[in-house]
């Protein structure tokens, strides 16, 4: 009985912490469809065998019509959904809250691939190696048409989009390697666009970062980039430049010069490469050039990577007096 | 041959012009049943192939470019041309005159011109695809459709636009006729279900199609002129395509049900010999789903970036669309209570309706459940459910009505041990093809991949096997239902003794309907008291 159920299995693995979440609001799922299923089923049968055509069963009907009976069968549903619908809303919001002490990993899609770096440096292709019992968080977009970035192991799914940023974190609780598909349908290459997640005990995940030797972390290359597109020219540290200055901006707010306030995370500093003048920070003019066509979406990861990397200049300080 | 032979509608004429020219409703119901059915069998041909393919994990078939076309083709033939246009067109044309007591549609030759608007659009359709190909999917999301794909798209798309003014116009009529048509007395509480059914299912498309047809047109100008508006690299949105494409495309899954439903009513009522139990709440339920089908499209979206709090609004709206579903499936079956049942193959269809809907609506409240959804959304889990709806809902409801109202329509009786034979054949294959699907989706295998890892295989096999018995099992009806026309005996008037207008006039009925317009006494299903042995009687 073992062998021929873990020859067919009914669930993946669970190897994450909403893997275990998902399952059990599943269960549930499974145990009121069944019952309702049964009900339907059985007095369809009983129905059908005692009222056939010819059998000497009573049909003297009281009640052809039963209001009481409707108003009990429209409640019940309704009462199932509601509690249905906060348990998985429930689950659903913490999927959109990564930890704070997430690691994040960047991750670009293209027709037919994910080309994944580390922030340091380590990059790999339709791999993703990651350590137990750490969340991680993955800052994704796509070069082309929509992706979705799907782990079964991991219960978990997110669209990713050309010019624009969407995460999906995970707690990784189980060691092994995962099925990695891409589940939006992306062209020709759809069902190739696959690939493994190496879940690792840390030390080994450490070895492995450090394994692949010459790997330039990604806020150096970042830096790199701020000077080749002469970026530092206008941000620089202090508030003199003629752009503001970027140290500490990362997760900071933002005053804009429309009198509303935005969150300084990828999506922002994105937009800000791409299309400067969206969104002018108060105070600034809006002179800056438009990056798109010059800044591929491997760099602007990198340039985020960097600018994550600038401490602001006052903690520095603090930091120095304690 | 019996040369007293009254005239009908199908020996008042001869010749292809007093068919193609005909404005009879019948007879456009006629021409609708035979172009469905050819455009059912030529998608269930390319299902056919894409299951063989499935059958191990390599690509041993079709190429992967020619998989994504038998996909897409599969989706756009099976939707557009045959689910969405199926009941309505062809035994709503048929009887939405007949059970109201009218002599035809209100606008008898606007109901041609929405035929030759599905021909010429369903032609155009399909040689755009065979010619070029269409690799989208039928959900066409950007910005993969208007500036990846090398394929057919803007005259697949045209021709999807075309089509798209033939349910208006369908719909319009419908309304129209339903409003101002109706024999005197016949009121709308008196309406038989599938009156009902069908002028919520005219609504819907009357308001929801106008809305496929402008994205499909937007999608249109964006990938010749490209002008930015779904595309990112042109200042477009992605998202914005789908939001439209939803808005049309989940009113059109109730499109493809609610006609359905209005069938089983008639069904399960005649052979129980039954009023409906709770018409009134029947009734609501119908527009209940109409109106809250409306608000729900984004369920199909909650992975795809949009706001979490914009999915948790349409998960809860979702949870609402099941209460009025879920009362359908309860009331039915309580009106089998104290019934006189008696099993002829429409009610073994509608038992197959009943059985499938409640699993296919069931399985639709995992898929709205949030957290569930984002594992199982775009996998074999949706394939399943929605297939569970459409096939398992509204083709078993459409085959259920064509049995039941294959007399009237062609005065004909078709061999009863067949038809019993091939409704199980259907219910067994179907549940073998789909339900290891919904294992199959869980355990993670994503929708549209033509190869996939070998641990799934054992699974696709079933399916596959269960694909073989559906499609062997849909071959049947069409072979017996051809032989009844010649060979079938005579099914006078009312062979179910069955209430409603449409069996008070001969089979089949002549070109007018109705020699006297009938007057309604009486609410719909009004089967005299059930008399057992004992001598007890119920009803009231």
């Amino acid at each position: 009985m073992i062998p021929l159920l873990s020859s067919f299995p009914l669930f993946p693995v669970e190897a994450s912490q909403q893997a275990r979440q998902v399952d059990t609001l599943y269960i549930a799922l499974v145990i009121i469809a069944t019952f309702f299923t049964a009900i339907i089923f059985i007095s369809l049968a009983f129905f059908a065998v005692r009222y056939r055509k010819g059998s000497k069963a009573s049909r003297v009907l009281l009640h052809p019509e039963n209001l009481k009976l409707e108003i009990t069968w429209t409640a019940i549903p309704l009462v199932i959904s509601a509690g249905i619908f906060l348990w998985s809303a429930k689950l659903y919001f913490d999927e959109h809250v990564p930890p704070a002490n997430s690691i994040e990993i960047y991750v670009v899609a293209k027709q037919w691939m994910w080309k994944i770096e580390h922030p340091q440096g380590n990059r790999e292709i339709n791999e993703l190696h990651i350590p137990v019992g750490i969340p991680v968080k993955l800052i994704m977009t796509s070069q082309d048409v929509i992706h979705s970035f799907y782990v079964p192991a991991f219960r978990v799914k997110q669209d990713v989009l050309p010019d624009r940023y969407t995460t999906e974190w995970f707690l990784p609780t189980k060691i092994g390697e995962y099925h990695l598909f891409c589940a939006e349908y992306c062209g020709t290459g759809h069902a190739s666009m696959r690939g493994t997640v190496y879940v690792m005990d840390p030390s080994d995940y450490q070895q492995w970062l450090a394994g692949k030797t010459h790997e330039v972390p990604m806020a150096t290359t970042g830096e790199e980039l701020f000077q080749h597109f002469a970026c530092n020219t206008c941000h620089q540290e202090n508030d003199m430049g003629r752009g503001p200055s970027l140290y500490g901006i990362y997760g900071s707010t933002v005053h804009l010069n429309d009198g509303s306030t935005v969150i300084a995370d990828q999506s922002y500093i994105r937009n800000s490469i791409d299309d400067p003048g969206g969104q002018v920070v108060a105070g600034y003019r809006p002179i800056m050039p438009t990056f798109k066509q010059q800044v591929s979406p491997d760099q602007v990861d990198q340039l985020i990577e960097y600018i994550k990397s600038l401490r602001p200049p006052e903690k520095v300080a603090k930091g120095m007096k304690q | 041959m019996n040369t007293e032979q009254t005239v009908d509608y199908l020996n008042a004429g001869y010749g292809p012009k007093s068919w193609l020219l005909t404005t009879d409703h019948k007879r456009i119901a006629i021409l609708y049943l035979i172009s469905i059915t050819f455009f059912f069998f030529v998608g269930g041909f390319f299902a056919l192939i894409m299951r063989l393919e499935l059958l191990t994990p390599q690509a041993d078939v079709v190429s992967a470019h020619t998989y994504n076309e038998l996909f897409s083709m599969h989706g756009i033939t099976m939707i557009f041309f045959f689910l969405v246009p199926s009941i309505p067109a062809v035994l709503g044309n048929f009887l939405v005159p007949l059970m109201i007591g009218a002599r035809d549609l209100a606008f008898p030759r606007l109901n041609l011109l929405s035929w030759y608007l599905y021909i010429f659009g369903g032609i155009f359709t399909l040689v755009a695809m065979l010619t070029g190909g269409i690799d989208t999917g039928w959900t066409f999301y950007t910005p993969f459709s208007s500036a990846y794909s090398t394929t057919n798209v803007i005259p697949v798309v045209t021709g999807i636009f075309i089509l798209g003014f033939s349910s208006i116009l369908t719909g319009l009529n419908f309304i129209v006729t339903i409003h101002k048509m109706r024999a005197p007395g016949l009121t709308w509480f008196r309406l038989p279900l599938f009156i009902w059914a069908q002028y919520a299912t005219s609504v819907i498309i009357v308001l929801a199609t106008p809305v496929l047809a402008i994205t499909l047109a937007l999608l249109g100008v964006e990938r010749i002129f490209r002008v930015g508006i779904f595309d990112p690299a042109l200042g477009g949105d992605p998202l914005l395509f789908q939001h439209l494409f939803w808005f049309y495309s989940h009113p059109a899954v109730y499109i493809m049900v609610l006609p359905s439903m209005g069938v089983v009513s008639e069904l399960v009522t005649c052979f129980s010999r039954k009023r409906i139990f709770g018409y009134y709440f029947m009734a609501g339920a119908i527009m209940a789903i109409a109106a809250l089908g409306f608000l729900v499209w984004g369920h199909h979206m909650f992975v795809s970036g949009q706001s979490v709090y914009a999915g948790m609004v349409f998960s809860a709206l979702s949870y609402f669309v099941a209460v009025p579903s879920a009362v359908k499936v309860f009331n039915w079956t309580a009106t089998l209570y104290k019934g006189n049942i008696s099993f002829h193959t429409p009610l073994l269809y509608a038992f197959g309706f009943i059985g499938l809907f409640t699993i296919g609506g069931l399985t639709g409240l995992f898929l709205a459940a949030l957290a569930v959804d984002v594992h199982v959304t775009d996998t074999y889990f949706v394939v399943a459910h929605f297939h569970y709806i459409m096939v398992g809902g509204a083709v078993m409801g459409y085959l259920g009505g064509i049995h039941y109202w294959w007399p009237k329509i062609t005065g004909r009786m078709y061999n009863e041990g067949w038809a019993k034979f091939s409704a199980l054949i259907l219910f067994v294959g179907f549940n073998l093809t789909f339900f290891p699907q919904f294992i199959l989706g869980y355990l993670g295998m994503p929708r549209r991949y033509h190869v996939y890892p070998p641990e799934f295989q054992v699974l696709n096999v079933l399916s596959t096997a269960g694909a073989t018995i559906l499609g062997v099992g849909y071959l049947i009806p069409f072979t017996y239902l051809i032989w009844s026309l010649r060979k079938g005996k005579q099914a006078g008037p009312n062979p179910w003794n069955a209430t409603g207008l449409e069996w008070k006039t001969p089979s089949p009925p002549p070109p007018h309907n109705f020699d006297k317009v009938p007057i309604v006494t009486e609410g719909a299903y009004a089967y005299p008291p059930i008399l057992t042995t004992e001598g007890t009687h119920g009803g009231s």
